[in-house]
């Protein structure tokens, strides 16, 4: 038996606070409290586009502890699969969505003497939420942010007024001004922790530098969803229920299964947090494994893929479903 | 529903006792003949044959008060039986707030919870505790938040933070345990505190259940039915207290069996908190003597097909062997051999 926790949403609000970034305003459509939740976690927006249904992973930016409302923020990306220009181009104050229950793959370390948060563009919604409950709890943080123009900067003036200049520090790249992340990284006391959220380059080369430096790995906290890329069509048999079905170039694995009534297990649809994992029983081409989940041995092995956004290079795999 | 709570004790005279509701709506932990160790989880949604001990959450029954007497005594010999880590604040306001709401929502003639923004009152009617605090603000409580509301709850409470894909043992209220020590496990990881359990490994029990536990999500929590044997209706079987209950297991006779030896069950189950991203372990646990478990004639052999057949080494790690062979002798007048039917319920 599975409890069925989603929650149906109507849009409040939709509010455009950057260039190609709007914040969207959900309140439950019978009206009970949205459960509180921790700084750092997301939630799965299930979005009826015509006939595709979309679910992607959003960070929760509003205060942890506004039950009456989730707000997320969202960036226009150029090549959308669908879920960014659906909820750009069309939807409207009113509409009707689904929400997950939030989850939380990026929490903050609660022993932490100091946290040092980075973020770049859009990489910026789970640390609004994070540092409303950090400065709730009477924590010791700061924030670096780093955006290419001050116009496509989100709500750094709002969190500049909220904590301070000290702070909050902005780096601009149109500015020529960049994180000085070793500066930074260089004069921390022990038991700092710190938080990367970004593009992928950014993520790899703080965690990089952070590393080189000997910062602990149980210091340092990251979070990227992966979109599932795009690859050529193939065929995904079930061995359990004997069935086939065919994964279109711009779908996943899970997408796929969906549109076909196959209820697979998920949470992140990220590559992140390992719920989707599926055996492989054979496969007539290569596993391209694209999370961060599985490790290389597992990847190595070829019997293991993360069905949220890995794919295979070949005509057909047959799955443990 | 009004519970009439009752006195008895759980210690020196022992004259804790099941009422006939009570026996029947015991959590019996086995759904076939036979036990072995497995990642037995479900959904901890409301389920069971009207007043059993799944119906409600956080389940509160006829021995409430009389726990919570008997929490109090091991509290006053022994403060460290409650711990939290300084870094668990935030997880003792989510477990205070999860508990007051489930058992203002489940019995609201005995408990009742009015939010106002953050100024809470609370009154637990049965203990007569009229409570009003700040919430979020320790020092509005007369002692910390998790102890507070662990004082007027029943089960142990195990609040483990989740970090570096791994599971801590940071916080807990432990006095009701079938033998393992708060004092000794805190800081623990999940595999570090599992470490003594025997042949669960081998079989790869808890590397599946870590990874499971570690995606557990806020809003489903699960259950899990575990158990073992105690001689008296003792509650604090604790390793601490060992010289006042070990020697208990070398006092059966084929004759005290029906009073002396009891099935404990335990009601595990698990918690996403919202706050905190921790994982709050409720451990309840469930006594019922032999005389009163073979009023259920499907238990009753099932029982003493189950104890009889058990693997040795689960024989020796639940520490039954003294006095094992009197009770499945005492059991088999009970098991005409018929088939029993499936699942945990009385027929």
């Amino acid at each position: 038996m599975t409890i069925n926790t989603e929650m149906k949403v109507r849009v409040a609000k939709v509010t455009q606070v950057a260039d190609k970034v709007k914040r969207f305003r959900f309140e439950r459509v019978d009206g009970e409290p949205m459960p509180v939740f921790s700084g750092g976690a997301h939630v799965i927006v299930s979005m009826r586009d015509g006939k595709a249904l979309r679910r992607n992973p959003y960070s929760l930016m509003s205060s942890p502890e506004d039950t009456k409302g989730y707000e997320i923020s969202v960036l226009r990306v150029e090549n959308s699969r669908g879920g960014s220009a659906f909820l750009h181009e069309t939807l409207k104050e009113g509409d009707e969505l689904v929400l997950s229950q939030p989850v939380n793959l990026f929490p903050f370390d609660q022993r932490a003497k100091k946290h040092i948060m980075m973020a770049g563009g859009i990489g910026i919604t789970p640390f609004l939420a994070m540092m409303d409950q950090m400065e709730r709890e009477g924590k010791n943080f700061e924030l670096h942010y780093a955006v290419r123009t001050r116009t496509h900067g989100a709500y750094w003036k709002d969190l500049q007024q909220r904590y301070g200049a000290h702070r909050v520090k902005v780096y601009c790249d149109a500015e020529n001004l960049f994180i000085p992340v070793e500066k930074i990284l260089a004069n921390q006391p022990l038991g700092t922790h710190l938080y990367v959220c970004g593009p992928a380059g950014m993520i790899n080369g703080v965690l990089g530098k952070a590393r080189d430096m000997g910062w602990p790995k149980q210091n340092l906290h990251s979070e990227e969803f992966l979109a599932p890329p795009p690859g050529k069509a193939f065929q995904v048999k079930l061995a359990k229920s004997s069935r086939a079905i065919d994964v279109a170039p711009h779908q996943s694995i899970l997408e796929a299964l969906e549109a076909n009534g196959v209820d697979a297990p998920y949470l992140c649809r990220g590559g992140a947090c390992g719920q989707c994992e599926t055996g492989v029983v054979s496969c007539d081409g290569a596993l391209e494994h694209n999370d961060h989940f599985l490790e290389p041995d597992d990847k190595a092995s070829g019997r293991k893929i993360m069905i949220c956004v890995s794919r295979i290079k070949g005509n057909e795999v047959t799955l443990d479903l | 529903m009004n519970i009439k709570f009752k006195t008895e004790s759980f210690r020196n005279d022992y004259t804790f006792k099941n009422s006939a509701e009570a026996i029947r709506r015991f959590p019996f932990p086995f759904n076939e003949d036979k036990y072995m160790y497995s990642v037995n989880m479900e959904p901890h949604v409301p389920a069971g044959p009207p007043g059993h001990a799944y119906n409600k959450p956080i389940d509160v029954d006829e021995h409430y008060v009389a726990e919570m007497h008997d929490r109090a005594m091991v509290l006053k010999e022994d403060p460290l039986r409650y711990q939290a880590l300084p870094h668990m604040m935030a997880a003792q306001w989510d477990t205070l707030e999860l508990l007051m709401e489930a058992q203002a929502a489940g019995y609201p003639e005995h408990f009742t919870l009015e939010r106002n923004g953050g100024q809470w009152r609370w009154i637990n009617r049965p203990m007569g505790i009229d409570q009003t605090f700040t919430f979020g603000d320790a020092s509005t409580l007369p002692m910390e938040p998790l102890e507070f509301i662990t004082r007027q709850a029943q089960g142990d409470f195990v609040i483990v933070d989740q970090r570096d894909g791994q599971l801590w043992c940071d916080a807990g209220m432990v006095t009701t345990q079938a033998d393992w020590s708060l004092d000794f496990d805190i800081g623990m990881n999940f595999h570090e505190w599992h470490g003594p359990v025997p042949l669960a490994h081998e079989i790869g029990v808890f590397d599946r259940a870590l990874k499971f536990l570690l995606n557990l999500q806020q809003g489903k929590p699960v259950r899990r039915l575990n158990w073992t044997m105690t001689i008296n209706p003792r509650l604090d079987t604790s390793p601490e207290n060992y010289h006042k209950w070990g020697p208990d297991r070398a006092t059966v006779t084929p004759e005290n069996v029906g009073n002396k030896v009891h099935l404990r069950c335990e009601l595990q189950s698990l918690w996403r908190l919202p706050r905190s991203n921790a994982i709050l372990f409720v451990i309840r646990c469930y006594l019922i003597k032999m005389e009163e478990l073979v009023t259920v004639p499907k238990w009753a052999r099932r029982f003493h097909r189950v104890l009889r057949d058990l693997p040795p080494e689960l024989v020796d790690y639940k520490g039954l062997t003294r006095y094992r062979p009197a009770t499945v002798g005492w059991l088999s007048r009970f098991d005409d051999g018929q088939p029993t039917s499936p699942g945990i319920y009385p027929e």
